[in-house]
C-alpha cells in the first residue's frame, strides 16, 4: 500500500487490513455453518437430550460438546444454568456446559483459524471440550449443590422433566437458509467492533514492541509464566473476537503457545463480570471453587501445550 | 395486548426492546411494551436463552432475534 513494510507503521497497517478481512470472511462462514447446526439442534433440544437419556458417564462429554456448538452469549448464562438445574441435570454436568460454552464457539473458532491455522484450532477446540468434560466431572465429586443460592436450591429440589416445550415450527432447509445467512451477517456485524479493537491493539504491539520483548517475561522455560498469564487474565474481560488478535501478536513476539492459549482461555472463560452474574444463582464460595478449579485446569493445559507445541 | 421483553439489561436485550418499539409503531399495533429484568420473574417463563419475547404472557421467541423476524412475529399476531 505504498508504505515501506519494514517500518513500524507500514507493517502494522498491513497486518491490520489483511487480518481484519480474512477474519471477517471466516467469521461469516463459520457462523453460517453453526447457524445450520443450531437450527436443527437448538439448546432446548440439547437440554432435553441430557435430561431424558441415560448416558453412562458420557453426560459430561456431551454437555461440553453441546456447550461448544451453542453460541455463547453472556446474557444467557444464568437462564441456561437455571434451565439445566430445573430439568434435573446434575450440577457437574451443567458446569461442563458452562465451562466449554464461552471457550469454544463460532467466534473463537473463526478467530483461531484466521490467526493460527487448522492444527492449533483443532487442538484448542478439543482441549476446550476436554476442559469442560473433566472440570464438570471433578466438580461433581464435591457435592456442590449445597452452595447454590436458596431460591435455586428450591427449584433444584422440585426439578422434574418438563415435557411441555416451546418447539420451533418445522421449516424446510432452503426457506431457513436466508434467515441463517442474515443471522451470520448479524454476528459479524455484532463482533466487528471487537475484532477491530483487538486487531488495532495487536497491530500496535506488532509494529512497536521490539522482537523478543515478551520472551524476557513469558518465556517457555520459566515455570511461572503460565500461572502469571492466567492470574493476569481473570480480572480482564474480552470476548474471543477481541483477544485472539492480541494473542496472535504475543505468540509472534515470542510468548510460548501454551502460555498464550492459557491466557486466552482465562480471559474469555473466567471474568469478574461473569462472577457477579453467577452470584445470582450461587454463593461466593461456589463461584470461588468453580473459578479456582477452572483456573487450575487452564494452567495445567498451558504447561501441557508448552511441552507439546 | 401486552408485549414483554425478558432480559437482564444486556446489549441484546436492549436491542430487542428497540426493535419491538420500532416494529410496534411501524405496524400500528396498540400494545404496552414492558421490560422484565428481574431474574426470578424471568425464570418463571421457562426460557433458557435471552432475550425472550413474550406476548400476552406467552413466550413467542427466545434467543437473539433480527429486526425482520421481530416484525414478522408481531405482524402475525
Amino acid at each position: 500500500m505504498g508504505l515501506d513494510p519494514l517500518t513500524g507503521i507500514g507493517s502494522a497497517l498491513n497486518f491490520f487490513f489483511y487480518d481484519t478481512i480474512k477474519i471477517l470472511i471466516l467469521l461469516f462462514l463459520i457462523s453460517a455453518i453453526m447457524g445450520v447446526v443450531n437450527a436443527y439442534l437448538p439448546v432446548e433440544r440439547l437440554r432435553n437430550f441430557l435430561i431424558s437419556r441415560k448416558l453412562y458417564g458420557f453426560q459430561y462429554l456431551f454437555a461440553a460438546l453441546f456447550g461448544a456448538i451453542t453460541p455463547f452469549c453472556s446474557c444467557s448464562s444464568i437462564p441456561l444454568f437455571i434451565g439445566f438445574v430445573k430439568g434435573g441435570i446434575p450440577l457437574g454436568v451443567t458446569f461442563s456446559f458452562l465451562i466449554t460454552s464461552p471457550l469454544v464457539n463460532e467466534v473463537a473458532i473463526a478467530m483461531f483459524l484466521g490467526a493460527f491455522g487448522l492444527k492449533v484450532t483443532l487442538i484448542y477446540a478439543i482441549s476446550g471440550i476436554l476442559l469442560g468434560t473433566i472440570g464438570g466431572f471433578v466438580l461433581s465429586k464435591f457435592k456442590l449443590e449445597r452452595f447454590l443460592s436458596d431460591w435455586v436450591k428450591k427449584i433444584h429440589s422440585q426439578s422434574a422433566v418438563e415435557t411441555e416445550q416451546w418447539e420451533r415450527e418445522h421449516i424446510p432447509f432452503f426457506n431457513r437458509l436466508p434467515t441463517i445467512l442474515r443471522d451470520s451477517l448479524g454476528i459479524v456485524g455484532g463482533v466487528l467492533i471487537y475484532v477491530i479493537i483487538g486487531i488495532g491493539v495487536g497491530a500496535a504491539i506488532h509494529g512497536f514492541v521490539p522482537e523478543g520483548f515478551f520472551e524476557t517475561y513469558l518465556a517457555k522455560d520459566s515455570w511461572y509464566s503460565v500461572p502469571v498469564a492466567v492470574m493476569a487474565a481473570v480480572p480482564m474481560y474480552a470476548n474471543a473476537a477481541g483477544v485472539v488478535p492480541i494473542v496472535e501478536v504475543l505468540v509472534a513476539k515470542g510468548v510460548a503457545m501454551g502460555t498464550a492459549i492459557a491466557f486466552m482461555m482465562a480471559v474469555v472463560g473466567l471474568s469478574l463480570p461473569e462472577a457477579t452474574m453467577l452470584k445470582k444463582v450461587m454463593t461466593w464460595r461456589l463461584i470461588g471453587i468453580f473459578f479456582g478449579f477452572v483456573a487450575l485446569f487452564i494452567i495445567l493445559l498451558g504447561y501441557l501445550f508448552n511441552v507439546l507445541l | 395486548m401486552e408485549i414483554k421483553i425478558l432480559g437482564t439489561g444486556c446489549v441484546g436485550c436492549k436491542a430487542l426492546y428497540q426493535m419491538v418499539t420500532e416494529a410496534v409503531s411501524e405496524l400500528g399495533i396498540t400494545a404496552t411494551i414492558v421490560k422484565e429484568e428481574n431474574m426470578e420473574a424471568i425464570m418463571a417463563y421457562d426460557v433458557i436463552r435471552l432475550p425472550a419475547l413474550v406476548v400476552d404472557e406467552k413466550v413467542v421467541a427466545s434467543g437473539r432475534l433480527l429486526p425482520q423476524r421481530v416484525q414478522e412475529l408481531l405482524a402475525g399476531l
